[in-house]
């Protein structure tokens, strides 16, 4: 069942000889259950592409369907609201609010939607429990890991049971290890729970979580990546390389391509 | 929401929140100690003729409303008491004198006050009699003078009094006690006017002289027409000029010039709050904004966000106006009488209100702020 549509999506910065395409006519769906990886190199559009998908940008041209809502054309209002109901985010920082607890922080789009109640506590309790802070609940960001913060985030951008869940270089401040425990957590539960998932990222070794590869450049989708093998290769190679090297200018190597020349860069 | 996160904040970081509660509650502090100043101050100053038991004053023409250089004789009250629409009129005399403690310690000046018994001018007593008897030695002194001399009724003062070069003493009986009824910031004594005569420095004593005061209080039939009894008395008794009692203080020498300042003085340091306020504010909002897109970015509205600011500046300037309030009460309660300072439940209510404004005035260019944060550039993604 596809939760996330986007259909023939354009963003143009800017008018007239100041204009500046970031994303141009592209479209791609996401089905429940889904775990996509958006690659690509700086400006080719990945992360403008995700904040449109997001409801934080409204496209020019186009459309973006989630649960059946062109998002693109809401008020700012009501995007704002829709963010809150149907969309789950985990940030590169700056996640979780500073003052609150972890299970506070978790329970933060439950109090937003008015779904807190003992019931939904406990499910926050159980999600932090699952992502190994069990222990951790009544600790601020300020006494948490790296780790344990994205950890916080993926819980929070779950637990009100979104239709898409969308992460933004989640692995960006942490060491290998701690991205290779949060991206495959976030992978888990996205499969358990039955949620679309969505994570731009630089590091193509965490690639071999997600089910589906989109290579973004120039503002176009340039690759998609579906076969199991090829993603693991691609992940392979970066894993080598120490991930982000695994690229040419930005470009995942995949197969047939001269890896031994990439490992000359 | 709102009130969770505006409150949840401010718990979580009580230090930070303390810090500038504890800069409001200086800031009122000083604003209702500098109220309570100009209060005390002016009340010192305008007590007697604020209480009179008349709606109008009378004055000599010319004198600008000045209670010492007015002259008024009998003829003239005569001719008061006979225009339409007047009740009552009283003589009123102002001096000062020294009233010598019975302990020996230094002398205490005094508003040395003529009035008739009977008629305007003369203070009710709020324990004792009125002074009844046209002369004699019997007078009633205000509970400024008790505060200060611990003075009840049936005790003899003993005022000092320079006649030319000579110092002169008067025992005079305290046969009642009335409110604080400064004058001038003195306490007050009140004296049948004849006795007045007598005692007052400079007196020309002489047997068949007029009797005159500085002033004439009229009480009138209709209190609600004063301006236009005023007029007429104007017209109808030759070189007078009449004031209601407002008037008459705030001629006052220095009173309008004094309440200015310490309005201003006010006003600038309320203007010193809404900028210390508004600073910390917009210095705390700038530091939050990734963490404000964040929010934004998860789905939570700009009304939310800003709510949640608006409770958190007012929560915390409450407080800080609060504990400058409790802490001046406490303190300006304990100041001896002879400081002029008096809060009274009006000038506390109209500062403490004035204050509590200061937090929303001060959070309003933070929410501005807020409003304008854009989840995208505040995240980094734009």
């Amino acid at each position: 069942m596809i939760a996330l549509e986007a259909i023939n999506v354009t963003k143009i910065y800017g008018t007239g000889a100041n204009a500046v395409t970031a994303v141009n006519d592209v479209s791609l769906s996401i089905r429940r259950g889904e775990f996509v990886g958006l690659v690509g190199p700086s400006g080719s559009g990945k992360t403008t592409m995700l904040a449109m998908l997001a409801g934080l940008l409204k496209p020019t041209h186009g459309q973006i369907i989630i649960a059946d809502k062109d998002i693109g054309r809401m008020s700012e209002g009501k995007r704002t609201k829709f963010r809150g109901q149907y969309i789950g985010f985990a940030f590169q920082a700056n996640n979780l609010v500073p003052y609150l607890n972890a299970q506070e922080n978790v329970e933060l789009l439950l109090r937003l939607n008015g779904k807190l109640n003992r019931q939904s506590r406990q499910r926050a309790r159980e999600l932090l429990e699952r992502l190994g802070l069990g222990d951790r609940l009544k600790n601020r960001p300020g006494q948490l890991s790296g780790g344990q913060q994205q950890r916080v985030a993926i819980a929070r951008a779950l637990i009100h049971e979104p239709e898409v869940v969308l992460a933004d270089e989640p692995t960006a401040s942490l060491d290998t290890e701690r991205a290779h425990q949060v991206v495959q957590t976030f992978a888990e539960l996205i499969h358990e729970q039955n949620r679309a998932g969505i994570m731009v990222t630089h590091d193509l070794r965490m690639c071999k979580y997600t089910d589906r590869v989109i290579q973004m450049m120039d503002g176009r989708i340039s690759r998609v990546i579906t076969d199991r093998r090829e993603i693991l290769r691609l992940a392979g190679a970066a894993d080598e390389l120490d991930g982000h090297a695994a690229a040419v200018n930005g470009v995942p190597v995949l197969a047939g391509d001269p890896l031994v020349a990439v490992k000359g860069i | 929401m709102s009130y969770y996160l505006a409150l949840k904040e401010v718990w979580r970081n009580k230090g930070r929140f303390l810090l500038i509660a504890s800069v409001v509650a200086l800031i009122t502090t000083l604003v209702l100690f500098i109220a309570a100043l100009a209060e005390g101050l002016a009340s010192a100053n305008r007590e007697y003729i604020e209480k009179l038991n008349g709606e109008l004053l009378v004055f000599q023409d010319g004198t600008q409303l000045s209670t010492t250089a007015s002259r008024i004789g009998r003829q003239r009250i005569a001719e008061l008491r006979r225009v339409e629409g007047v009740e009552a009129v009283g003589q009123v005399g102002f001096t000062t004198v020294k009233v010598v403690p019975p302990d020996g310690g230094a002398d205490i000046n005094v508003a040395f006050i003529g009035v008739e018994p009977g008629m305007p001018g003369e203070p009710p007593v709020i324990a004792g009699q009125q002074i009844e008897r046209e002369r004699g030695n019997n007078v009633i002194v205000d509970e400024g003078l008790v505060a200060r001399l611990g003075t009840k009724v049936g005790d003899t003062i003993r005022l000092k009094v320079t006649q030319g070069t000579q110092e002169e003493f008067y025992d005079l009986n305290v046969v009642g006690i009335t409110d604080r009824r400064q004058y001038f910031f003195q306490p007050a004594v009140f004296a049948p006017l004849i006795t007045w005569d007598k005692i007052r420095p400079d007196s020309s004593n002489a047997p068949n002289a007029e009797l005159v005061s500085n002033i004439a209080v009229v009480k009138l039939r209709d209190p609600a027409s004063q301006a236009a009894m005023a007029k007429k008395i104007e017209q109808e008794v030759k070189d007078v000029e009449v004031a209601d009692r407002r008037t008459t203080w705030e001629a006052l020498p220095g009173y309008a010039a004094q309440q200015s300042t310490l309005t201003t003085q006010q006003f600038f340091t309320f203007f010193i709050g809404v900028l210390v306020v508004g600073g910390f504010f917009q210095i705390q909002t700038l530091q939050k904004v990734a963490q404000i897109g964040m929010l934004k970015a998860i789905g939570l509205s700009n009304w939310t966000v800003s709510w949640t600011a608006i409770i958190q500046i007012v929560t915390v300037n409450a407080i800080g106006v609060a504990i400058g309030a409790i802490g001046t009460l406490a303190l300006t309660s304990n100041f001896p009488v002879t400081v002029p300072i008096m809060l009274t439940g009006t000038t506390a209510f109209a500062s403490v209100l004035a204050l509590l404004a200061i937090g929303p005035l001060g959070g309003i260019v933070s929410v501005f702020v807020l409003l304008r944060i854009e989840p995208l550039r505040a995240l980094g993604m734009a």
